[in-house]
Order: C-alpha cells, then structure tokens, then sequence
C-alpha cells in the first residue's frame, strides 16, 4: 500500500506486547486482547451477578440477557438438546463479540481481523460438530453425504459435492468473520488517512477532509453493528451446525 | 409466538405464557421454529446477501480447489484432479446457495 502514503494494512501486524517478558514468548498484542476479551466477559458475568438482587440492576441486567439470549439461540436452533452446548455457544460468542468491540477503540487490536485465529476457531467449531455427530450416530453419521431420494447411480457424484460442501463451512465461516472485520478497519484508516492528508494539503481541501471525517464517524458506528451483528452470526451458524450434527438431515 | 388468531384483545393466558416460557427454557418442544433456522438470510440487507451468497460460493471451490491441487501434488503432477474438483466445488458452492435460500421443510425433530 505504497501508493499515496497510505498504509492500510499495517495497522494489522502483530507487535511483541507486555516488554521483553513477552518478546521471549512471541505474547502479541493479539494475544492480549484475547486476554482482555476473556477477563471482560468473565468480569462481566462475576461482578454482574454477584448483587443477586431479585430486581436487577443495570450491571446484572446485561448479565442475565447476555445469559438469556444465547440460551434462547441454543434451545431455538438446536432444540431442547441445545443446552448441553450452551456453555460452548457462550463462550464463542463473547470471546468474539468483545474481540470484535475490542477492535473499535483507538490503540487497540482487533484479533477477529486475522484469518489465523477466525480459522482455529472455526476448525475447533466443525470437529466439535463432526465430534458430536459420530458419538451421537455413530457410523450412521456417513448417511449425512447421502442424499435422500436419489438414484445410487448419481452417488458417486452427489456424494463427493456433499463432502465438499460439508467441508467448505471451514471457510465460509471463517473467512466471514475475518473479512468483514478487516474490511471495516482497512476503511476506517483509509478514510482517516483522508483527513490528515487533505487537512494538510491547504485550505480549499478543509471541506472534503470534513466530510472524511465524517464518514469516519459513521464508519465507526456501522463497525459497532458489524461487530455484533458478524459475533451473532457465528454463534447462530454454530447452532445450526450442532442442530443438523444432533439431528442428522 | 404461539396465540391464537381472533383474539388480539385478551392477554394472553396463563396457559398460553407458561407454555412460552416452558418453551424457551428447553423444557418442551417449541412448538414454532422461528426466523433464526434458515441461517439469518430473511431480515439481512442485500449487502448481507450477496456477501453471503458470494462466500458461500468461493469457500466451496476454495476447498476444492485446495483438495485437487493437493492430490495432483502427490500423484505427480497430473491435472486431471483439479479439473474434476473445480467442477466439483462449483457444484457444491450452487448447493450451499440453495441450501441457504431453499424453504425448510417441518423439521422431523423425532430421530
């Protein structure tokens, strides 16, 4: 990103954190904010229901709906099974939801912008469904590429396009999550990038660097739905998985 | 989510709110599959979409993209591998649109 100074992607390298204890362990600022992420969703939950009032108060009540909206996206996807894999549900979500929020505040790193971590967490998500449906159906989790109805002369090639169906939630999922955080950041420091640069270049360029800036401050806020709305689509996706590796078909 | 049509007026009876509630903690079978099952695609802007549709479609040549060069890697070169996946995740790229758009059938939730 030579080309007019701007330089997009370097916002998304990674940089030792926490001195030289961290530099002798390759402990990034990525991981830190996992870290962060993980302390924040676990303060929340610890401080918001330690009042235990019957009443909630602000704190408990994002507590509670924070509880009662991924137990609700459990039991409705996958079912009345769906609990057994709400801690799972949970966890997902809120370590991707505060990763991406994370990401909107100035100096901080988004860790949901790089492919490495959205694909571990999606390769864990499809063996943990694959894992579920084998102890559940046993062998009979195979027929889940065999298409009902279909004439066994068609199977050599239905079955391999199932497969390859199957597999590629690997990337959709990921590459989704990833994307869309990464496009949203890349934007916002393009368009920042925008305000210094013409807010520099003289003063007949003061009024497009204003409106930059104001496209940056909508940018801001559309990333704040983006990131609840890519964090809720992850959790959703995952049910659906887990619905049709407990269902089969 | 589950009332009676006709009657707009009354709240809804006690009945009616323990079953919802009943429901929603997973200790009967809802009995009404909401919005959420087909993976979000109703309510989604038409960014959403085609976002949607266009990563459903390239994950799945990806994968098979990647899976047809690794075989020809390891059979010596021969091209004949990624030829037949690329037709193959192409395909499966069209199933995965359809499975995201096409009408669910009632959920058999018995087996």
């Amino acid at each position: 990103m030579a080309a007019g100074g701007i330089d997009a992607l370097g916002q998304f390298q990674l940089h030792p954190a926490l001195g030289p204890i961290g530099a002798s362990v390759n402990f990034t600022q990525s991981n830190l904010m996992m870290v962060v992420a993980g302390v924040l969703t676990f303060g929340l939950l610890w401080l918001g229901m330690r009042p235990r009032a019957m009443v909630p108060g602000r704190l408990q009540s994002a507590a509670e709906m924070a509880y009662e909206t991924v137990l609700g996206m459990c039991t409705e996807t996958i079912g009345p099974e769906g609990r057994a894999y709400f801690p799972f549900v949970f966890t997902l979500f809120f370590f991707i939801l505060f990763g991406n929020l994370l990401g909107v505040f100035p100096y901080f790193f988004t860790f949901t912008s790089h492919i490495a971590v959205t694909l571990a967490l999606t390769v864990f998500v499809v063996g943990l469904v694959t894992f579920v449906a084998i102890r559940i159906h046993g062998l009979h989790f195979f027929s889940y590429f065999v298409p009902q109805g279909v004439p066994a002369v068609l199977l050599p090639l239905l079955v391999p396009i199932e497969i390859l169906s199957y597999v590629s939630r690997l990337i959709s999922l990921s590459v989704r999550l990833f994307a869309n955080m990464m496009a949203g950041h890349v934007m916002l420091d393009v368009f920042g990038a925008f305000v210094i640069m013409l807010g520099g270049a003289g003063i007949i360029f003061w009024l497009p660097a204003g409106f930059s800036l104001a496209v940056n401050v909508a940018l801001i806020g559309f990333e704040l739905l983006v990131a609840t709305l890519q964090a809720y689509v992850f959790a959703v996706l995952t049910c659906i998985y887990l619905h049709d590796a407990v269902h089969l078909h | 989510m589950n009332e009676e049509p006709g009657d707009e007026n009354q709240p809804p009876s006690f009945e009616e709110r323990l079953k919802a509630a009943r429901g929603r903690q997973g200790l009967d079978a809802p009995s009404s599959t909401s919005a959420r099952d087909s993976g979000g695609a109703d309510g989604m802007s038409p960014w959403g979409i085609g976002l949607r549709v266009g990563i459903e479609l390239v994950s799945a040549l990806v994968v098979a993209v990647a899976i047809g060069w690794g075989l020809g890697y390891l059979f010596g070169g021969k091209p004949i591998f990624i030829a037949v996946f690329v037709l193959l995740g192409g395909t499966a790229g069209i199933l995965n649109v359809w499975r995201l758009f096409a009408p669910r059938p009632t959920r058999d939730r018995g087996r």
